[in-house]
């Protein structure tokens, strides 16, 4: 591949960026120019995303599109490459990042160029998280990421955005210096941080659980599992809608991806004993958050608990360590990440009118706001993982993975079902069902031109992958079984050698 | 004398530093002409030290004087050093009306001194060095006469300077007595077993250089001094003197005292991790920028001591490569406190910098990648330097070291978010003049650039560095 098609993604919206830096932002005509720039980037960008998805070979194991440069010399190359988990999460972060972009052109106000600033950064390292493949140039990215996010929910959140922000910020930084002082001991004993050599070495068993356990600090927080999680429900309350958005949706599918490529990737021989810890430790997310969620006043803090249990399903799906299992945990990011994208987005949609977020404020909705209603359906129905929605498709294989490999904690997590579908269920009764008590509420509007627009988007792609996810299964399968066959291996190879 | 050619700069700038007193004494109001010369000299030096080959290895005046390429590379960070305070500072001095000519000349004179520290392969040598650039630090230091915190700064760091110079003779003494040298490459041939009398000097001997770098516990003068202290001051000492401390902690450990290292090591572990804890914690409370930096570079100095405290050129080599990011970042944040100013008058409040990022959004972004640099955050240059200390650090397997290292720098990510939440968070005050002047706008956007594309390209200052080789 002669052209850096990889490369050019995660520069493009750092160039973006760089051109709106010395953009003059006092005139309507230049605020004009201002959005339709980080709208063109954006748009181009997801065009190149799919196009890669396009050229992407879905039969072959190893890396592709691969790129290395001479970095730092004779220590670190940069590297990137995708296989067929990062391809999409590329295309998840290229296509949120560009309906966030739409949103935040038509509600942000105050300070728009440097919140455009902020995101296309963002989306730069983000994608640069899901292609790299050298450990340090991925912690690069990985971290680099919290500054722009510190700053999105600083200037723009609500009224308590300082304690979340700094909340946000020490929690991820205190998880990530393990991680860094792990990368360091990997190459000092095996002499690379390259990825693809770093799995046909193998690393020494010996070092495997310290390591394991320094990356988990980092995954375990940033994913959020119980129970570190307490920093998201702050953050995701006082961000603003687009803050909230690319937090859940994609920088949390960091972590998860994080699992795969490195966790269980590297270490297979830890990966199996602290098996029952990730189990026990989702089995509580998913239980514990679920019921935390019920209880919740707050609509952004009751998506945000749901989060974390979504996520506690998708870190016991990985950790099953078969095909179903892998796969539905990808799905389950996949479609969470659209889901609460658009569920995150819908509370703003009402934010935005009538500057609350508290369930009882609203109530009968259904109406006065009818479009809406219905889009909120849908993903409610996502969210509970209805079959027909993308949201079914990830539980069900992650379950199926899980009753492979122990009926008990397939069980408890069946439940969790119940109780996701419960808090769901009964925050959209309350929301769009009922008697429209509050007078407020008379001369509410429903969704404009552009609010329709993204929650149709995100809607769509829901939907059809719930009827149809063979395109998503096709890309990730080869990849998948790849990643369990060689964790297989190593197990064997590894365990016969220290046996 | 043939050898005097490797000498040119250290004659350049004193033959400069004669010709300038002479100028300005008989020449009136001559600063600005004095201040612009000085520049010259400095760039001048800067030519003369490639006037050898840069990576020469070479030991004159009876060994007591070495230049090989450590010294070559901290002479340019220390020259490249005074050319930005002396090119930032003249407007911060007129507003204050001390811009005389003496601040210039001390500048060079202290220069000298570290040129002098830098090079010296001998205790005595070493010495006179040290004085020479303390002293003409104590009178910058209260520079700003008229008012009392300077004042204060000058007596204070002249008395407990003075304090551990005397602590510092007499382990000059103790290890002369028991070497029977006083020359670093000889002291190192007769070091055959561990004597007494000897490790009591090194310990005498590193009290002294760690109050010069105010690790702790020897760094009560730093806040006191770094705020009384006129800032264009402030500025020198946080950078000039601690490049050459730092040299003279590398070759006296490390030429006559490597084989002994078990005696220092763990001396130099502690000074690191306290120095790397105390000033992360202790910057938590302060409302001073001046004061915070002080504390803030209490800590930096613990993460290049900890390269040290390896006993590898590696570690030297990390050591090295943080003080160079370190000064960049430096010099970057007294840029942004010389903007600070309001009709004649500077701020160096926390609380000035409230919502900067809307009346000056270019100084606020350039402040904000200085911080983010200076607690580390990645992909930006201060990442890179903590990045070859740990590496240095666990390659020695010293694990804890590292940890608490990483734990520090999140305890310090505090005090840096807190600046950055008060630009960016709070609600705008009064805009601030915008009559900067070239340099400082310069010096500025230089620093900036370096910190936030430094990883573009990271391999150069590497490589430089990678030649030093002092074992």
């Amino acid at each position: 591949m002669d052209f850096p098609i990889l490369s050019s993604l995660i520069l493009l919206p750092s160039i973006g960026a760089l051109f709106l830096l010395f953009a003059n932002e006092s005139s309507t005509k230049s605020r004009q120019t201002i959005k339709y720039v980080a709208l063109f980037v954006t748009f181009v960008n997801f065009f190149i995303s799919i196009y890669l998805w396009q050229l992407f070979d879905k039969s072959i194991s190893e890396f592709q599109f691969v790129e290395e440069k001479k970095w730092l010399v004779g220590f670190i190359n940069y590297k990137v490459g995708i296989d067929g988990i990062s391809i999409l999460f590329i295309v998840l972060t290229t296509f949120i990042t560009l309906l966030c972009i739409i949103s935040v052109i038509n509600s942000i106000k105050s300070r728009l160029k440097d919140f455009l600033i902020a995101i296309l950064i963002l989306e730069s390292l983000m994608i640069g998280v899901f292609c790299s493949l050298d450990l340090v140039i991925f912690y690069l990215f990985f971290e680099g990421g919290l500054i722009p996010m510190f700053l999105i929910i600083g200037i723009w959140g609500g009224d308590r955005r300082v304690y979340s922000a700094f909340k946000f910020f020490l929690y991820t930084l205190l998880g990530s210096v393990l991680m860094l002082i792990a990368i360091i001991v990997i190459y000092l004993t095996s002499k690379t941080t390259d990825i693809a050599k770093l799995y046909e070495l193998g690393i020494n068993p010996n070092f495997q659980n310290l390591l394991w356990l320094a990356f988990f600090s980092s995954f375990a927080v940033k994913t959020p599992m119980w129970p570190v999680h307490t920093w998201l429900p702050d953050a995701h309350v006082e961000a603003p809608t687009v803050g909230s958005v690319l937090l859940a949706a994609i920088l949390l599918k960091m972590a998860g991806y994080g699992f795969l490529r490195f966790s269980i990737g590297l270490f297979p021989i830890a990966s199996e004993l602290f098996t029952p810890l990730i189990y026990s430790l989702s089995l509580i997310a998913i239980i514990y958050t679920s019921l935390v969620a019920l209880m919740q006043e707050d609509m952004k803090k009751l998506i945000a608990y749901s989060s974390v249990a979504h996520m506690g399903f998708v870190t016991l799906g990985m950790f099953t360590f078969t095909q179903q299992g892998v796969e539905g945990s990808i799905i389950q990011m996949i479609s969470h990440g659209l889901v609460s994208a658009a569920l995150f987005l819908s509370v703003g949609v009402l934010y935005d009118r009538i500057h609350s977020r508290t369930i009882n404020t609203y109530g009968g909705l259904v109406s006065v706001m009818p479009k809406y209603s219905i889009l909120l359906m849908i993903f409610t129905l996502a969210a509970v993982g209805l079959p027909g929605t993308s949201g079914f498709i990830g539980e069900f294989l992650i379950l199926m993975g899980a009753f492979q490999d122990s009926f008990l904690v397939a069980t408890i997590a069946s439940i969790g079902v119940i109780l996701g579908a419960a808090y769901m269920l009964w925050l959209y009764r309350r929301v769009i069902f009922g008697k429209l008590t509050n007078n407020k509420l008379l001369n509410i509007s429903d969704l404009n031109k552009s609010e329709l627009f993204i929650l149709t988007c995100l809607a769509l792609p829901t939907l059809f992958f719930g009827f149809y996810p063979e395109p998503l299964l096709s890309t990730i399968e080869v990849s998948v079984s790849n990643l369990i066959e060689m964790y297989n291996y190593n197990l064997t190879i590894l365990s016969n050698h220290n046996g | 004398m043939d050898k005097l050619n490797y000498i040119y700069p250290e004659i350049f700038i004193s033959l400069s530093i004669m010709f300038l007193l002479i100028l300005g004494v008989f020449k009136k109001n001559s600063s600005n002409l004095i201040n612009s010369l000085s520049v010259l000299t400095l760039i001048g030096t800067l030519v003369l030290i490639f006037n050898y080959p840069i990576d020469i290895n070479l030991e004159i005046f009876n060994g007591s004087y070495k230049i090989d390429f450590i010294s070559s590379y901290m002479k340019i960070l220390t020259i490249l050093s005074g050319i930005f305070v002396l090119i930032t500072s003249s407007k911060f001095l007129k507003i204050f009306k001390i811009f005389q000519i003496e601040y210039s000349i001390l500048i060079l004179s202290s220069i000298l001194g570290m040129f002098v520290m830098i090079s010296s392969n001998d205790l005595i040598v070493f010495y006179i060095g040290l004085e020479l650039q303390s002293l003409a630090l104590y009178v910058l230091a209260s520079f700003n006469r008229d008012y009392v915190k300077s004042s204060e700064a000058g007596l204070k760091y002249f008395v407990l300077s003075a304090l551990s110079s005397g602590l510092l003779l007499y382990g000059c003494s103790l290890i002369y007595g028991f070497s029977g040298s006083t020359n670093f490459q000889e002291i190192s041939n007769t070091m055959n077993d561990v004597q007494y009398g000897l490790t009591f000097g090194i310990v005498f001997i590193l009290v002294g250089l760690a109050f010069k770098i105010s690790a702790v516990p020897f760094h009560m003068w730093a806040p006191d001094v770094y705020e009384g202290s006129p800032t264009s001051v402030t500025l020198f000492f946080a950078a000039a003197p601690k490049i050459a401390a730092l040299t003279v902690f590398i070759r006296f450990l490390y030429v006559p005292f490597i084989n002994v290292i078990e005696q220092w090591q763990l001396i130099i572990v502690f000074l690191s991790v306290a120095s790397m804890l105390f000033g992360a914690v202790a910057a938590i409370g302060q409302k001073n920028l001046k004061r915070l930096i002080a504390y803030s570079s209490i800590g930096h100095m613990g993460y290049a001591l900890a390269g040290l405290c390896t006993g590898t050129n590696e570690g030297v080599q990390s050591s090295v490569l943080y003080i160079t990011i370190y000064l960049v970042m430096n010099i970057g944040f007294f840029s942004c406190l010389f903007m600070l100013k309001r009709n004649d008058k500077y701020h160096e409040n926390i609380d000035d910098l409230s919502g900067l990022s809307k009346n000056h959004p270019l100084i606020a972004l350039s402040l904000l990648v200085i911080l983010f640099s200076l607690a580390g955050i990645p992909p930006l240059a201060g990442f890179f330097a903590k990045f070859y200390i740990f590496k240095a650090v666990l390659h020695q397997s010293m694990y804890y070291l590292a940890i608490i290292g990483l734990i520090s720098t999140v305890i310090a990510a505090f005090y840096y978010l807190r600046i950055v939440k008060t630009m960016y968070f709070d609600l705008e005050k009064e805009k601030y003049d915008r009559d900067y002047t070239l340099g400082l706008k310069f010096t500025l956007s230089l620093s900036t650039i370096l910190i936030l594309f430094y990883f573009i390209y990271p391999s150069k200052l590497v490589e430089i560095v990678t030649k030093i080789n002092i074992i």
